[in-house]
């Protein structure tokens, strides 16, 4: 009967009101066969993290586009990590810039997608990568 | 389960969220460690007060859901909430959008929202949709709401899980021969009119109130109320909590909460009888090939579908004496 399915939580943080890419990529990962929580806008980190505990989520991916990902970033990691979700995959997606993407994996994100990435990378990262 | 189901189901009523988030994924999946939890936790659910909210995609549930859990955690109340929406039949995949309306909540540790994909199960609800309100029930919850998918007339599967059933209805979407239909305006204990500020929000009220004056109302039963809300600014909320503890109150005067128990326990007991049964079959007939050959065997006109579950049926479910004669 029933199955394994990775579930995942896309979610904007901040005062960031650009939330196109966040959608696309949640229609894009529910195509590939994935169950997601869609948070919307205006999310602080503490309100992100619960929402995968209570929900069991296998991801946590968050949409950057108006420069604050270096500021949200950390935030974010500290909650996750202070909440003992080590083995939920934490990606960053959006407009950040090249140079930005090592500062992020140095900070804890487990993978960044900048703007431009196909679906098939970001399908096959997660489906590779999360906790069996 | 990462624990041993004693220690899990201990943390459950403890009530520590992650324990209680994987216990609900595992059921969800239908895994035997979960069902060993489940067995423990049972003696200790049972006694929320379940409200189902369901109508037609649009009319606006998930904001009544978050407007419910602000005024029953007013009142100083445990909520939780269980929203399904459905999945994709091609991907198997879920867009899962109601949580989205209730995240104000997600500081609150009195509330606990889980999303559900409904996984092709039909009828509004997902399989382990009752089963997770009762890990609500054992973690402490003491009001449950249970949202449905919302596709439209069918959906009534959660009159058997919840005590109270909602029917939101927004202005506009249909006359009053809809409101005669069978189906959804028969499980209501409760008709909401949302988005009551919009055109035809008084035209969804008369037809409403028309339906459900023609209704047989037998002595003693429980007379539908119609409610009329905004539930974006939050009107009409208050009234909508007085009319489900109205409710509440009349189960509790009459045989109405041993009849709503009855039928939660009646349903959970079809649902685990299937599962099982079909467990059992399949685990059998895995790797032999024989359900190949069955389905090639009716396709080709040698039997049909009737005679093989006979068959299936005999070799794996064995003969016993009734314990009941």
């Amino acid at each position: 009967m029933a199955e394994k399915r990775i579930k995942v939580v896309i979610s904007k943080v901040g005062l960031d009101g650009h939330d196109r890419g966040a959608k696309v990529v949640a229609s894009l990962l529910k195509e590939a066969g994935m169950e997601v929580v869609y948070l919307g806008m205006y999310q602080m980190p503490e309100d992100i993290v619960r929402a995968a505990i209570d929900e069991d989520a296998d991801v946590i991916g968050v949409s950057f586009l108006s420069g604050e990902h270096l500021t949200f970033t950390p935030k974010l990691v500290e909650e996750i990590r202070s909440k003992g979700l080590d083995d939920v995959l934490f990606i960053a997606g959006g407009v950040i810039p090249p140079e930005d993407v090592p500062v992020l994996k140095e900070m804890g994100v487990d993978e960044v997608f900048v703007a431009g990435t196909l679906t098939k990378p970001i399908v096959d990262y997660i489906r590779a990568n999360v906790r069996k | 389960m990462p624990v041993a189901p004693e220690e899990a189901a201990s943390r459950v009523i403890e009530g520590d969220r992650r324990i209680c988030a994987r216990l609900m994924t595992l059921l969800e999946e239908g895994d035997g460690a979960a069902k060993e939890v489940m067995k423990l936790l049972y003696p200790h659910t049972g006694k929320a007060v379940t409200v189902g909210v369901t109508g037609g995609t649009g009319s606006g549930k998930s904001t009544l859901v978050d407007r419910l859990i602000q005024a029953f955690r007013e009142r100083g109340l445990k909520v939780g909430a269980v929203v399904v929406d459905p999945s994709s039949p091609f991907s198997g995949g879920a867009f899962l959008g109601d949580r989205l309306r209730m995240q104000r909540h997600s500081r609150d540790q009195g509330v606990f929202i889980r999303s559900m994909a409904s996984r092709g199960y039909l009828g509004g609800l997902a399989r382990a949709t009752s089963e997770t309100i009762r890990v609500m029930e054992a973690m402490g919850m003491e009001v449950v709401l249970v949202e449905t998918i919302g596709a439209g007339q069918d959906e009534v599967d959660v009159i058997q899980v919840a005590q109270t059933c909602l029917v939101v209805i927004a202005p506009g979407s249909g006359d009053e021969i809809q409101a005669l239909k069978a189906g959804l305006m028969e499980i209501g204990h409760v008709f909401v009119i949302n988005k009551s500020d919009l055109d035809g929000a008084l035209q969804a009220l008369r037809a409403v109130e028309a339906a459900l004056s023609l209704k047989g109302m037998p002595e003693g039963l429980w007379r539908p109320v119609v409610v009329s809300t905004v539930a974006t600014e939050g009107r009409g909320i208050d009234e909508l909590v007085r009319a489900i503890l109205a409710h509440r109150e009349h189960l509790e005067r009459g045989e109405g909460m041993e009849r709503a128990r009855s039928q939660r326990v009646e349903h959970e007991l079809g649902l685990i009888f299937r599962d099982e049964l079909e467990r059992i079959v399949f685990r059998g007939l895995k790797g032999t090939g024989m359900k190949k050959r069955y389905i090639q065997d009716i396709m080709d006109g040698r039997t049909d579908p009737y005679s093989v579950i006979e068959e299936i049926l005999g070799i794996f479910v064995k003969k016993r004496p009734s314990p009941w004669r």
